[in-house]
């Protein structure tokens, strides 16, 4: 017995030993060639690849790939689908970037992640003068950057929208949709029997964006454009309050403090929401017979803000080409393929994911499609990107926790912007 | 372990085979099991090893004058530890163990009951018994992150919780309210698998005990502390230690229900994940371990003081004669046959 145990413990730990000892060596040579590989160094390699994005809930993006491939019959591209949540999505490419694994060669990227990124030097830098930027929508490109450099190229974008009641306030007598929050609320006041205005407020991502909206169209800023947080001035306080007075005062109801995008579409196609923020996908689902009674009865308009018309939180995706990946010259090419107009114009008629290019919104035959696209290209001209930070996640943590506190009255706002100024400091290093 | 393999040649007195055995057996059963050890090293040795080494790492965090990371580890010693058990976010580590130690007790004490309860009702023979014993079952086999999502929608706004008590509560918002709605959909989930242990307890005992008892004239309740209680109790301490463990490690059910970042319902794995998904390995690791020892602790705690007595029962059963093992035997019989 005694033999046995302790036979057994020798080679417990020995194994154990040895395997802890591979490990260290492995992660030490890592380090070392991690140092030595740079940003720079050109784009080169041609063969099959891989593009790593979410779940496709479009539908179209298949054929786009199927497309290509069919033109470049030696460098295929393969779909990789990852989760559907943003997170999980996130967690695969960094998981994937820390093994340095060349599974993936084009990064569908979330607009917040592209700092992290490039940073990390997990992605390829990309040559500007190879995109046509001034096509694009400035602040689409704007979130493709790190430091001035281009890091990933725009693709899809998506940004906030009004949405309104038009049949109410057609009946009340009002001919325009509200341009600032104090319109807004007089408008409210003359149609009784509604809730007046709902957002996303549950404590997650939706918080951030709906928070950086609400100081963005205040004339407040995040963090501002020297990348330097900046949220303890009184424009975004002016902009907090309006979301705080408005769960005090009734203005939005208090069940919106558990709204995400979800709740308060199905808030607003129960019938008894007069104005909400949302995303432009929920444009069709509410047109939709069946649930929705707000069918052919609302339209959107540009959000409201303070004085004018509000700055809205942009969103959307771009693609990367992973620093691990070869073939990078045809990842290179297959980027340019998926942000031309030709495949941007297909994919928006097939799949109404707002394009990144500035013209196809004035395009007369798309609008009539979509007659939406004017209103969504005035607001993305308007639109700001969240902060562009290296840890993002710590960000959008402690504006959530600010905003929180605010909105569930657990800290005045002046606290809460204080306390968030004090954390963001700490978080973005300059 | 190496006991039973020495079992079947009990043709010599014990003493004897002891001494005369320590050479040959002893090492063939060594070598005979060191492909377990080795698989058991590397699953569970090295996580374990690899993570108290990971803890006492931290990632740089800072960037160089061209705003990339400046990648490496450094060595901070104990460091990681002792900024969450006294750092500036330790308030963070405590309210998520007040919140894990909560629902541990509350949860398990309520499980418990609700579980012998429901066994006691499956083990009545009536009409259709087979119908509510796989029905009872049913939360237990739908997983935890979807059973979340079924209850989010029970809690919402204007969720089915909310029209029943006829009173707007928001169930997925921060205060006292969150840990109850967790309560009551954990214990939905876990109460049936609490009940289906205690049920496979109940049917070994035999039903001359509960005969017995009615001649001498005991009444129901006292029937059941005296008799029913103490011969479930083995099979009713092992299904609560593995409640323990499982709602000490409590992750998904608070993350999908009410979400992350909510102080009220913030347990240790919660904060380890996200620590991890920070690509913080060092603090994720410290909490891990942490997290790790206080499993330990309690199970160790629990085994001592209230003697489930998982690896004594293999060291009774080696103990145990002849007459007890057959006894044993016919209880088996008994159970195949039920």
């Amino acid at each position: 017995m005694a033999s046995v145990s302790r036979m057994t413990r020798f080679a417990v730990i020995a194994a154990s030993v040895a395997v802890v000892a591979a490990a260290c060596g492995g992660s030490k040579s890592d380090d070392k060639k991690d140092a030595s590989g740079g940003s720079g160094g050109a784009l080169t390699g041609r063969g099959p690849i891989t593009l790593a994005t979410g779940k496709d809930t479009s539908g179209n993006l298949q054929n786009l790939v199927n497309t290509w491939n069919q033109q470049h019959p030696k460098e295929q591209a393969r779909i990789i689908e990852l989760p559907e949540d943003a997170d999980a999505q996130r967690q695969q490419m960094v998981q994937n970037a820390q093994t340095k694994s060349n599974a993936y060669s084009v990064l569908n990227l979330d607009v917040v992640n592209t700092a992290e990124f490039a940073a990390n030097r997990w992605i390829a830098q990309l040559p500007k003068d190879q995109f046509d930027l001034s096509k694009f929508l400035p602040a689409a490109v704007k979130t493709g950057e790190y430091r001035n450099n281009l890091y990933a190229a725009p693709w899809k974008t998506d940004s906030g929208l009004l949405y309104y009641r038009k049949d109410q306030l057609d009946k009340a007598g009002i001919k325009e949709p509200p341009k600032t929050w104090a319109e807004m609320q007089q408008d409210c006041s003359k149609i009784k029997g509604f809730n007046c205005y709902a957002g996303q407020f549950e404590k997650y991502e939706g918080l951030t964006v709906n928070f950086s909206e609400a100081v963005n169209s205040a004339g407040g800023q995040v963090v501002d454009d020297s990348g330097k947080p900046n949220v303890n001035t009184p424009q975004a306080k002016q902009g907090l309050d309006f979301l705080v007075n408005g769960f005090k005062s009734g203005m939005i109801p208090k069940e919106a403090i558990s709204f995400k995008e979800e709740e308060s579409r199905r808030a607003f196609e129960k019938g008894n929401l007069l104005f909400y923020r949302q995303w432009p996908y929920a444009y069709a689902l509410s047109n939709k017979k069946g649930d929705s009674k707000v069918v052919d009865k609302f339209a959107v308009a540009p959000l409201p803000g303070l004085n004018g018309p509000g700055a809205p939180t942009l969103g959307g995706h771009n693609l990367a080409i992973s620093q691990f990946a070869p073939n990078k010259a045809t990842a290179l090419d297959f980027i340019k393929y998926l942000t031309s107009e030709q495949t941007e114009r297909a994919n928006l008629i097939a799949s109404s994911e707002a394009p990144t290019l500035a013209s196809l919104y004035d395009d007369p035959e798309l609008q009539k499609k979509f007659p939406y696209l004017p209103t969504l290209k005035a607001s993305l001209l308007n639109a700001k990107p969240r902060p562009q930070v290296v840890r993002y996640n710590d960000v959008t943590t402690a504006i959530e926790e600010a905003a929180y506190s605010a909105l569930t009255g657990k800290s005045t706002t002046d606290q809460a912007l204080a306390d968030l100024q004090n954390k963001l400091g700490q978080l973005i290093t300059p | 372990m190496t006991t039973t393999t020495a079992e079947p040649g009990t043709v010599a007195p014990v003493k004897q085979k002891k001494k005369s055995d320590v050479q040959g057996s002893g090492r063939l059963a060594a070598i005979l099991l060191s492909p377990t050890f080795l698989v058991l090293a590397l699953v569970v040795g090295y996580p374990l090893i690899d993570a108290l080494r990971e803890s006492l790492y931290q990632k740089n965090q800072g960037l160089d004058a061209n705003g990339f990371v400046v990648s490496g580890d450094k060595f901070v010693g104990l460091k990681n530890y002792t900024d969450i058990l006294t750092g500036a976010n330790s308030h963070a580590f405590w309210n998520a163990f007040y919140n894990t130690t909560f629902f541990t007790v509350v949860g398990v004490i309520i499980e418990t009951i609700l579980g012998v309860a429901m066994a006691l009702i499956m083990h009545q023979a009536f009409r259709g018994r087979g119908f509510v014993r796989a029905s009872i079952l049913v939360p237990w086999a739908i997983p935890t992150a979807v059973s979340a999502l079924l209850w989010r929608w029970v809690f919402q706004a204007d969720g089915v919780a909310n029209a029943i008590i006829g009173h707007q509560i928001l169930w997925t918002t921060e205060g006292f309210h969150a840990k109850v709605a967790v309560l009551i959909a954990d214990t939905w989930k876990t109460a049936p698998f609490v009940g289906l242990l205690v049920l496979a307890g109940l049917q070994l005992i035999p039903a001359e005990v509960y005969e017995a008892a009615k001649v001498d004239g005991a009444g129901t309740w006292y029937t059941f502390r005296k008799i029913t209680l103490p011969l479930i109790k083995p099979v009713l301490l092992v299904a609560v230690l593995f409640r323990l463990l499982d709602v000490l490690r409590f992750f998904d059910l608070p993350f999908v229900l009410i979400g992350a970042h909510k102080d009220s319902v913030n347990t240790l794995s919660m904060l380890a994940y996200d620590e991890a998904n920070n690509l913080r390995y060092g603090p994720a690791a410290a909490y891990a371990t942490i997290l790790f020892v206080y499993v330990a602790l309690v199970a160790y705690a629990f085994v001592k003081l209230l003697g489930a007595d998982i690896i004594g029962d293999a060291r009774a059963r080696k103990k145990s004669t002849p007459s007890k093992r057959a006894k044993k035997g016919s209880r088996t019989i008994r159970e195949a046959t039920a």
